[in-house]
């Protein structure tokens, strides 16, 4: 491709670029900048196309038996008894080696938070030590922990019995949404079927391990699903998360060293084992590696659940998978790829993204628990920042957020109608932001978040009803009160907004 | 200030029940965190588990350390709420808060901060309309208005005068992929649609029990035009490990 002359290698080179960027959009951001000395592109490697081979969880639709004849004959609890006397450096090291994140949604590496239960001397210490699993599965668009309960809990259950081993956990306590009736039968099932045969209790597995697990049905607060919350919620009081430190890897439930890790996160474990760190880190890119569960719900022709390579162009998930976007890809308004918690993508960033930890921060928004929820052009996107939601779910702990939620909906009930003076899009932006990391938990910054997306890219939606409803109604103060209900015979102070011009509409 | 303070008094003896314009104004009791004794909501209407039930929460407890009684509050409480017709009485409280030797205030307190405790009476199927974004995409204030039509006009909140369903808005249950759904008893119904809703509470309302799940007619969670993963057999015990696991 280097030739001498240098007009036809730039031409050749501005050739193959903009050819490659018409071929591959994805890949345009992502390369590095190519220097002359370079023979040829790399190959470039799309994600997503998993087989069936290497999905991980192969019952997700409940197709199968869910119980322990149906998960031996998919490959659950075959050789645990290895895994177990392997060692819980060999397990942790596999787990780092695969480079697993959290599931959970803040996609912390796994194999080191297991890794902070072993402490030096850790056998000193005479209290028990516990394997807590977050299936308190609440975020809205999340169902994917549902179908890895009701369809394969014993990988679930041998994944406690395995993690357990790694952090030399006592016991593990599998703490489930209340609503799941029905998928906490399943585990308890599960876990009755694994004790009978010799795979938990005394001597699990044959191993020389004790190891018991235990299921806990919470009652409904999304709250819980909080890791301190949840052991709070477990000790049989409030869910309202602790202040830490002391981490839960110290002090955590009843007291002692607990670590608490998503459904997801700890059924890969074992057959991340079996087959092989390499194996699990040869799918998406480099530090997002991986298979995940993806759910897809909203505005999609067939919304459905599905295990896919991590680093699936976010595009790909959905016209490979869910039929399309409701009305073709050009009606579409935005998209939430992880969950309420998260920012919304507008239609143009939704074109290049990938589903990974990295490229979804890179565009402002995150991965959290790979809830997609699409969006289309007959949404109303003003009404959706959830803030109904997490106003009724705040425990009510943190004064931020307990009067945050509260203050932010009702501005923002007044802007889905435009009842607003345009300065209180300011206003609001800046209470999120003092809402956002002054709380306990993260509550607070997931109520803040989605009005923050909802500015960046929607802004000027809300500027055009604010607009609309003045051209109708005349001059709004801040509040929502009307200049024209003002009586001007009274004293109005000016900070009310009621006289105070509406800047300029931006170009 | 001495002075205004007997002034104040004297008039509040002269005037009885006049506030001092120190104190808040006075709210009546909110139903969701003040309990004031009604004749169906007392503590002295008795409350006791049946005796299959105490086994249950005999095997409970026995799931958490000793010292540690109290966790296992929550799961008693919903034990208990079952027993006793789906609500949370103050005697179911107070009987809960006793078995497990703990204050009667600590239990109040976790009645009153999870939502899937009612303490009030409810009707006999306790329908539960998720309301949250996802389902409120695909149209889940058609189906609250569609449930709401057809036990009689009431709104959400409220029981059917002959007393055999309760409507209630909830936030997310975990089926988003199977938007809308709604609740009943135990059992989530999924992909609903104002004729299949219909469908459904017509058979409750006769005393049956339609199929729970998705009503469009797939089976959990796949693609609905056809499965586009998981289309071969499962792979089987070893296949595709490292070969010291095969």
């Amino acid at each position: 491709m280097f030739r001498s002359s240098s007009s036809t290698t730039q031409a050749v080179l501005k050739a193959s670029t903009s050819a490659s960027r018409v071929a591959r959009p994805f890949r345009a951001k992502l390369r590095s900048q190519r220097s002359f000395a370079t023979v040829a592109d790399p190959p470039v490697r799309r994600y997503g196309g998993l087989k069936d081979q290497d999905r991980i969880f192969t019952n997700v639709y409940s197709r199968h038996d869910h119980g322990m004849k149906g998960a031996q004959s998919r490959g659950d609890w075959h050789k645990t008894k290895e895994i177990l006397l392997k060692g819980d450096s060999w397990i942790i090291q596999t787990i780092k080696d695969s480079g697993l994140r959290g599931r959970g949604g803040a996609g912390f590496p796994s194999g080191l938070k297991w890794s902070f239960m072993n402490k030096p001397n850790w056998q000193q210490d005479p209290r028990p030590r516990y394997l807590v699993i977050n299936a308190d599965e609440g975020e809205p668009g999340t169902c994917k922990d549902r179908e890895i309960l009701r369809g394969d809990p014993h990988k679930l259950v041998e994944g406690c019995l395995v993690a357990g081993r790694a952090m030399n956990a006592s016991a593990a306590y599998i703490y489930i949404r209340g609503e799941f009736y029905q998928e906490a039968s399943h585990v308890q099932q599960a876990i009755n079927e694994a004790y009978a045969a010799g795979f938990l209790g005394k001597n699990a597995c044959g191993s020389g391990y004790d190891f018991d697990v235990y299921v806990h049905r919470g009652a409904g607060a999304y709250i819980c699903g909080e890791e301190t919350a949840l052991i709070e919620s477990l000790e049989g009081k409030q869910g309202k998360p602790r202040l830490k430190p002391p981490f839960p890897a110290d002090v955590g439930l009843f007291g002692c060293p607990t670590t608490v890790a998503n459904v997801e996160t700890v059924a890969v474990a074992p057959t991340i084992c079996r087959r092989g760190a390499s194996w699990f880190a040869g799918f998406g890119r480099e530090r997002n590696q991986g298979t995940k569960l993806f759910c897809i719900s909203g505005h999609v022709n067939n919304p459905c659940v599905i295990e896919e390579e991590m680093s699936i162009p976010l595009k790909d998930l959905i016209e490979k998978h869910c039929g399309g976007v409701v009305g073709g890809w050009d009606n579409l308004l935005g998209i939430v790829p992880g969950g309420s918690s998260v920012p919304v993508l507008p239609i143009k960033k939704c074109e290049e993204v990938l589903m990974d930890f990295d490229s979804l921060r890179d565009a402002q928004s995150g991965l959290g628990t790979g809830a997609v929820i699409v969006m289309n052009k007959s949404t109303d996107i003003v009404v959706l920042s959830y803030l109904q939601f997490y106003k009724h779910e705040s425990c009510g702990q943190c004064t931020p957020c307990r009067e945050g939620t509260t203050w932010m909906s009702k501005m923002m009930d007044r802007f889905v109608e435009g009842r607003a003076h345009q300065r209180e899009i300011d206003m609001l932006l800046e209470l999120t932001k003092q809402v956002e990391g002054r709380t306990i938990c993260a509550l607070g910054d997931a109520a803040a978040w989605p009005i923050q997306g909802l500015m960046r890219h929607f802004r000027p939606e809300v500027e055009r009803r604010i607009a609309e409803f003045q051209t109708v109604n005349g001059h709004v103060g801040f509040g929502g009160h009307l200049s024209s209900a003002m009586d001007e015979t009274l004293a109005v102070p000016d900070n009310l907004g009621l006289r105070a011009p509406e800047p300029q509409p931006r170009a | 200030m001495l002075s205004r303070l007997s002034r104040c008094l004297a008039s509040s003896s002269r005037v009885a029940q006049r506030r001092l314009i120190s104190t808040t104004p006075r709210r009546r009791s909110d139903a969701l965190f003040v309990h004031r004794d009604t004749p169906y909501n007392n503590p002295k209407i008795p409350f006791e588990f049946s005796p299959e039930n105490m086994k249950r929460a005999d095997d409970i407890i026995a799931r958490y350390p000793s010292q540690y009684k109290k966790a296992a509050v929550i799961p008693l409480l919903d034990l208990a709420q079952r027993q006793n017709k789906g609500w949370t009485s103050i005697s179911v409280m107070n009987y809960v808060a006793k078995l497990l030797e703990m204050p009667p205030m600590r239990v109040y307190e976790v009645a009153t901060f999870y939502t899937m405790f009612n303490r009030e009476p409810i009707g006999k199927n306790f329908v539960q309309v998720c309301t949250t974004t996802p389902c409120m995409l695909r149209g889940s204030t058609e189906i609250l208005n569609t449930v709401c039509q057809e036990l009689g006009g009431i709104t959400p909140g409220q029981t059917t005068k002959d007393g055999k369903f309760t409507v209630i808005e909830v936030e997310c249950q975990g089926a988003c992929s199977n938007a809308p759904m709604m609740v009943i008893g135990d059992d989530f119904y999924e992909d609903l649609t104002p004729e299949t809703t219909k469908k459904v509470l017509s058979a409750f309302t006769k005393g049956e029990k339609p199929k729970p799940g998705p009503q469009s007619g797939r089976h959990t969670s796949e693609n609905s035009a056809g499965f586009t993963a998981l289309t071969s057999k499962p792979y089987g015990p070893g296949e595709f490990c490292s070969p010291e696991f095969q």
